[in-house]
């Protein structure tokens, strides 16, 4: 994993509303000092609608628009034009979305904003459920979880949404997936994202043990096993889609050990976690091979 | 299968009695998403549905939701979404499909304080306008609310039975307080209540015209897949279910959406009369608001202020003849609401300035306590 310096000025301040071990607030904080002060926040219904705090205690130093749910990447869009129109094209603007504004009530924006190719950073904090309104499932929420509205005797049985994907279909010049477990990464992505021009996407998995009936010291550790395990791998795509660069330097670990400590999935069986594990590794396989198939087709970037 | 908890005596939530009445009432679908304060309901049928049969989505957002309920009406079941101020707003368009269309369905809104995002926590009553023409278009609504859990499982049967008699999507208001307080609730015995199933055709698939025009004015839609061809449109149409532009066939259409709930309204309509035979002074109050409301009354009467309470448990059509009943006998309303005056605005109408209106309005998320109430009529008499 390529490393970046971590920038020593804080732009999140303590007072933050967020629960113990909060994967979300960690990625606000290494975001921040990624983009800097000249940086506008747009935050649709998430946690993150509660988390910066209430005045005069707000955590958060950079302007912030609290937007409707289903209108972040269109309110950051618009926010970039009027900014633009001003003769300001310093700001950088960036959408900062839960994965249930993103992957499900937000899609629609977002997936406009990306057509269009809006010169804006889309961050989805990926805490795999609508954690703000009390754990209910989202399409992000991944096979076998309990929620609130996925109880243990109806448990999720769809995967998650691959997002990825589906922004990478938009042909936008950068996607990428991050998590809180590698600060250095967030912030070299976060850098990276804030000097291309056009729609940005990038996907932090950030753990929520409160969702997760986890442990709060458990949250950068689950957050490491996740992309170790291979169940959330971190990965860049370029080039409008066209090159995928998947993260493989690191020591393995099972998907067993990922999931055990996390009280979500605690009532599946052996065999279920056998199939996931199945699962996982088949994925992985799946993504290497579109890394390789993409790297082999000649003259496009 | 049945809902076999009849006669039990239960600690719920407002939120939880909605879900248990929703089953009650023979509801079998709930297509929603989450939204506090009315989070529970969805994640109380997301256990029980399956049991029953029943079928429970999570849906991607709030329109998904509403639209899903319309399609699982139109397949014959009994089908409910619950939400909150966004999410109602949200849903507007297909809640006037519903109503254009006369697909059969109900709608819990549990009001937080608005406008926008508003205070998703803290209860207020001021989307009872919304529930009344938030839809574009004209057309009659039936909206009903409810004061307590007890009412709250009793008005979501009752949103169901009006739903299927009348053709039309029913909405029921709660308020944060309702929702969220857990209080005891008798589950009545089934035969304390009746259950109403929308009609069916009764006549053979090739003499049958889903919306034509019945004595009581309400259509009579087949479940789909039972042999019945018809057209469902949010398009103006005839009695086919076919759009038309003929001028004379819409004219009537939209008359008959209004017509069909005023000429019922007196089925429609209840209310709550509490003291108010010799009372010189009225309460207009609903939701958790009338509850305060009765203290205030007994208040009232300790100090030997001739007060009365009278409570709508439909909002919509407005108990408009009933108000003017009491205001030829009383020196004056008090319309205590957490909006700024949404339907005293009602009832001032329904006065039509003979009798004076004085209002107490709080949106500061705060629940109208008694005292208040009592300090107002105090001022008033």
């Amino acid at each position: 994993m390529k490393q970046a310096s971590i920038p020593l000025e804080e732009y999140m301040g303590s007072g933050h509303l967020a629960c113990q071990g909060c994967g979300a607030t960690q990625a606000m904080r290494f975001a921040l000092k990624a983009l800097g002060p000249q940086t506008a926040l747009v935050i649709p219904a998430c946690c993150w609608a509660v988390i910066d705090g209430s005045f005069p205690h707000s955590c958060v130093q950079q302007p912030i628009y609290h937007t409707a749910f289903e209108t972040a990447a269109v309110v950051a869009s618009g926010l970039k034009a009027g900014l633009e129109m001003r003769g300001d094209s310093e700001t950088t603007v960036m959408a900062w979305a839960g994965d249930g504004g993103t992957f499900d009530i937000g899609l629609q924006a977002l997936s406009g904003a990306a057509e269009r190719n809006e010169d804006i950073i889309y961050v989805c904090y990926d805490n795999e459920a609508y954690m703000n309104t009390g754990i209910q499932r989202s399409s992000s929420t991944p096979y076998g979880a309990w929620t609130t509205t996925t109880p243990v005797t109806n448990y999720k049985r769809r995967p998650k949404k691959n997002m990825i994907d589906i922004m990478a279909a938009h042909e936008i010049p950068y996607i990428a997936t991050a998590s809180t477990a590698y600060p250095h990464d967030i912030i070299r992505k976060m850098a990276k994202a804030k000097e291309i021009r056009g729609t940005k996407y990038i996907q932090i998995f950030a753990p929520c043990p409160t969702g997760w009936k986890l442990a709060p010291e458990l949250s950068v550790k689950m957050a490491r096993l996740g992309v170790t395990s291979k169940v959330y791998p971190m990965l860049e795509i370029t080039e409008n889609g066209q090159k995928l660069e998947v993260w493989k330097d690191f020591e393995p670990s099972s998907v067993r050990e990922y999931m055990k400590p996390q009280g979500r999935f605690r009532h599946l069986t052996d065999e279920e976690l056998d199939g996931i594990e199945r699962e996982v590794e088949a994925n992985w396989q799946r993504l290497l091979a579109k890394e390789k198939m993409l790297g082999s087709i000649p003259g496009l970037a | 299968m049945e809902n076999d908890s009849s006669g039990q005596i239960r600690m719920m939530q407002g939120n939880q009695a909605c879900a248990e009445g929703a089953l009650a009432a023979g509801c079998r679908f709930f297509a929603g998403y989450p939204i506090t304060p009315s989070s529970e309901i969805a994640e109380h049928l997301s256990v029980a549905l399956p049991k029953l049969g029943g079928k429970f989505i999570q849906m991607e957002d709030e329109i998904a939701a509403m639209g899903a309920i319309i399609g699982a009406s139109l397949a014959g079941m009994k089908s409910l979404t619950a939400t909150s101020g966004p999410g109602f707003s949200l849903k507007q368009e297909n809640i006037g499909y519903a109503g254009m269309a006369e697909v059969p369905c109900v709608v819990i809104n549990v009001m937080r304080g608005g406008p926008s995002t508003g205070m998703p926590t803290l209860p207020a009553q001021m989307d009872v306008q919304q529930a009344r023409w938030g839809s574009h278009g004209d057309r009659g609504v039936i909206v009903l609310v409810a004061d307590s859990a007890q009412e709250s499982y009793e008005q979501t049967i009752r949103a169901f039975n009006l739903a299927e008699k009348y053709m039309t999507p029913v909405i029921l208001l709660l308020d944060e307080i309702v929702g969220h307080t857990t209080e005891k609730v008798i589950i009545p015995e089934r035969s304390e209540y009746e259950i109403i199933d929308r009609k069916k055709p009764d006549l053979p698939p090739d003499k049958y015209l889903p919306y034509r025009e019945t004595e009581d004015l309400i259509p009579v839609l087949a479940t789909f897949g039972t042999g019945y061809k018809y057209n469902v449109t949010g398009l103006c149409h005839n009695e086919t279910g076919f759009p038309t532009n003929d001028p004379a066939i819409i004219g009537a259409q939209i008359k008959r959406l209004t017509d069909k709930i005023i000429i019922h309204k007196k089925d429609i309509i209840r209310n709550r009369m509490v003291m108010l035979e010799d009372a010189e002074i009225a309460i207009f109050a609903y939701g958790s608001v009338a509850r305060s409301a009765r203290s205030a009354l007994a208040k009232c009467r300790e100090a030997g202020i001739k007060a009365g309470l009278f409570q709508p448990t439909v909002l919509w059509p407005f108990p408009e003849d009933d108000i003017r009943e009491v205001a030829g006998r009383v020196k004056g309303f008090v319309v205590p609401e957490m909006n700024m005056g949404q339907m005293a605005r009602e009832v001032e109408r329904a006065c039509r300035r003979d009798t004076p209106v004085h209002r107490l309005n709080r949106v500061d998320g705060q629940p109208i306590t008694p005292g208040e109430i009592v300090d107002l009529i105090k001022g008033v008499v």
